[in-house]
């Protein structure tokens, strides 16, 4: 952390955990406590070497890093076809190949050692679509730690084989029968099973949000998305890429991929929200275009709120982005301008979903594939010379029977 | 003077223990809400907390939770809510609390006018921290309310220091690790959670809420506290009633039984 976050300083929070208006620390009284050991933790075993080195071997023999930074040369040349003087080189940075098929290994391995380290034996998590359950079940497996995974019901029925994944690996998932039964009501209940034991258990989130010290912890952990792929970049290409573009729910493997391009101000940085049906369909999961500022699960940040300060579900037709909230300090490179976000609807996802297995020979996660939607209309902008890296936070297995599904339907209704 | 002080005041004269109750608004509807509050003044009450029902009650167990959901469904907004105590506050002398997550109250930019307005006495917000909350609170006082702080079992003797600093009306003391439910027994080691909190109180009262609900319960924290809450028991006597008119009598005949081992 110390020794690797020498670049991003212009994007650090203050010592109460906040990004300009954004972040802090939003809990009952009894987690006070537990944040304050955490934040003490981070200083006394997360910033030592001893515990770098553990992790970054974990993630080298273990989690399969660092990942490739592959181009993709069909689609530069796709992107080219329209105006051959026009189209960017496009990268794909492969968070897809890490062990359990997504960036959130490299979070958890992170978190999980931590919590081993605290001496704490019981591990709880939320998850959605399973991707973050998977990983800390993985990553609990690995070191021996009791897993707990509170998913909601609707998800549970969705993702029945993530389901049966997290149990394969030891982890005990609970559904969560309360509210929209989806995501942030199974955040809701894993704060309740905090509260409730936060003396032996530690609750590892699965993005960058969640009172101080989480969201900087979990993009420090996810730091390594953007190293490698500056390290990778220049080895290539001999330089800085022009434009940076990835999808964002809670947005850890965006932060994870921005933060060490943050101070180098020729470096776009690209976010894309799920937009679901339409931003004006009502049925999205565009917050930072279309929220508005709030309180939400121990942080201040942009939130889907209702006038009267309800939180009202998000849509996605990737379950990984669909969430009410979003990182703060997302929300803070927004205010700043330092950082753009863009939407990506639904059928342009699946759209994307099918272009790159074809063109590339890789299956996307749904969420990835609103990140590669926007990285080719931003491509297609671009002078030859220039460089997009995308990142492909997953692969797209887990979305193939769903895919599926709706790819029937549609061919059946025409 | 502020009239939770004025309450607490009178209580400690006369050598009673405050039973301050907790109820959802709009739960099953506003009509019956406001019923409820005035069956509850009548049998005893010295404090009554309103809930402002929230999508997201975090450190809520499910009986709350679910009367939450219904005060949703009936509309109970936060404005609704301050014209529900606009409505009450001629006909009870008793101190209204609001209870409610942070993100509704901030969400209404002019709400601490406002509820002075109305007559609201206290606002609790459970998931802001004093730290997080020096603004809102600080225009809370600015408006003649208390804003009500919570301390836990896991807060350290530092802390607990500046938690009663900032309070004001009452400390309220959360019973155990864990979120709002009633519950069987009282946790382990509250007596000495208790004095730790009063210890910093001084003069300012401290109640205990969070798993009361018997009125054993109330009879023993009585014995080393200030005061008593209670919310889910009241909740789960909402829910189970055949009627709107069926509840109030019994919760008012709760209530009575509770005040009654405090008196």
């Amino acid at each position: 952390m110390s020794q690797q976050g020498k670049q991003g300083v212009r994007s650090e929070p203050d010592e109460r955990g906040r990004f300009g208006e954004f972040g802090g620390r939003y809990v009952s009284e009894t987690l006070v406590a537990a944040l304050d050991e955490l934040k003490a933790a981070v200083e006394t075993i997360v910033e030592t070497s001893a515990f770098q080195d553990e992790l970054d071997e974990l993630l080298h023999s273990y989690a399969g890093r660092p990942t490739p930074l592959t181009y993709a040369s069909r689609m530069t040349e796709d992107g080219r076809r329209a105006d051959p003087a026009r189209g960017a080189k496009l990268y794909l940075k492969r968070e897809d190949l890490a062990h359990t098929g997504a960036h959130k290994i490299n979070n958890v391995l992170g978190q999980a050692l931590l919590a081993k380290a605290m001496g704490k034996t019981r591990v709880i998590a939320e998850t959605g679509a399973g991707q973050h359950g998977c990983a800390a079940a993985t990553a609990c497996a690995l070191l021996g730690l009791e897993c707990v995974v509170y998913m909601g019901e609707e998800d549970v029925r969705r993702q029945e084989l993530n389901v049966f994944r997290m149990e394969l690996l030891g982890a005990e998932v609970i559904p969560v029968t309360s509210g929209s039964r989806t995501l942030k009501d199974a955040i809701n209940e894993a704060m309740r099973d905090w509260v409730t034991n936060v003396r032996d258990t530690y609750y590892c989130i699965g993005s960058v949000m969640g009172p101080h010290p989480y969201p900087v912890l979990v993009r420090n952990f996810q730091r390594v998305i953007g190293l490698e792929t500056r390290e990778q970049i220049q080895r290539i290409e001999g330089r800085l890429p022009d434009a940076v573009v990835a999808c964002v729910g809670g947005g850890s493997n965006a932060m994870g991929i921005f933060h060490p391009f943050v101070e180098d101000d020729g470096v776009r940085l690209v976010g894309v929200e799920p937009g679901g049906e339409g931003v004006h369909s009502g049925r999205h999961g565009a917050t930072l275009t279309e929220g508005v500022p709030g309180i939400f699960h121990g942080k201040r940040t942009l939130v889907l709120s209702d006038d009267d300060g309800q939180i009202f579900p998000a849509h996605s037709i990737s379950a990984g982005l669909d969430y009410p909230g979003v990182g703060p300090e997302h929300a803070y490179l927004q205010k700043i301008g330092r950082a753009q976000y863009v939407v990506a609807n639904d059928d342009e996802a699946l759209a994307a979903f099918q272009y790159l297995s074809r063109t590339e020979g890789i299956i996307p996660a749904l969420e990835s594939a609103h990140a590669i939607v926007h990285a080719r209309k931003l491509a297609a902008e671009m002078g030859r010379d220039e460089i997009v890296v995308v990142c492909l936070s997953g692969r797209g297995d887990k979305d193939v029977a769903e895919v599926r599904q709706i790819l029937a339907a549609e061919a059946a209704k025409h | 003077m502020a009239r939770i002080e004025e309450r607490f005041r009178g209580l400690r004269e006369r050598g009673e223990r405050a039973l301050i109750v907790f109820l959802s608004a709009g739960d099953p509807d506003i009509a019956t809400t406001e019923a409820l509050v005035l069956a509850m003044s009548d049998s005893g009450a010295d404090v009554i907390e309103i809930g402002v029902p929230f999508s997201d009650p975090t450190a809520d167990g499910p009986t709350i939770q679910r009367s939450s959901e219904r005060g949703l469904a009936a509309g109970a907004s936060l404005r609704r809510v301050l014209e529900v105590v606009g409505r009450l506050r001629d006909r009870v002398d008793v101190p209204l609390v609001l209870m409610g997550y942070a993100n509704p109250f901030f969400a209404m930019t002019d709400f601490a006018a406002a509820a002075a307005k109305v007559g609201v006495d206290g606002v609790i917000v459970p998931d802001l921290p004093p730290e997080e909350g020096a603004g809102f609170f600080g225009q809370l006082q600015d408006a003649g309310i208390d804003p009500i702080l919570l301390a836990a079992p896991t807060t350290t003797s530092d802390r607990m220091q500046l938690l009663a600093e900032r309070t004001r009306g009452f400390l309220y003391y959360v019973s155990l690790t864990g979120v709002t439910s009633a519950r069987s027994g009282l946790p382990e080691g509250l007596r000495d959670g208790v004095r730790l909190a009063k210890k910093a109180a001084g003069d300012l009262p401290v109640v205990v809420g969070f798993g009361i609900s018997t009125p054993d319960h109330a009879r023993e924290v009585g014995s080393y506290a200030d005061g008593v809450v209670v919310g889910s028991a009241i909740v789960d006597r909402i829910e189970s009633a055949a009627s709107p008119e069926a509840a109030v009598d019994a919760v008012a005949a709760y209530v009575s039984e509770m005040k009654a081992v405090l008196r």
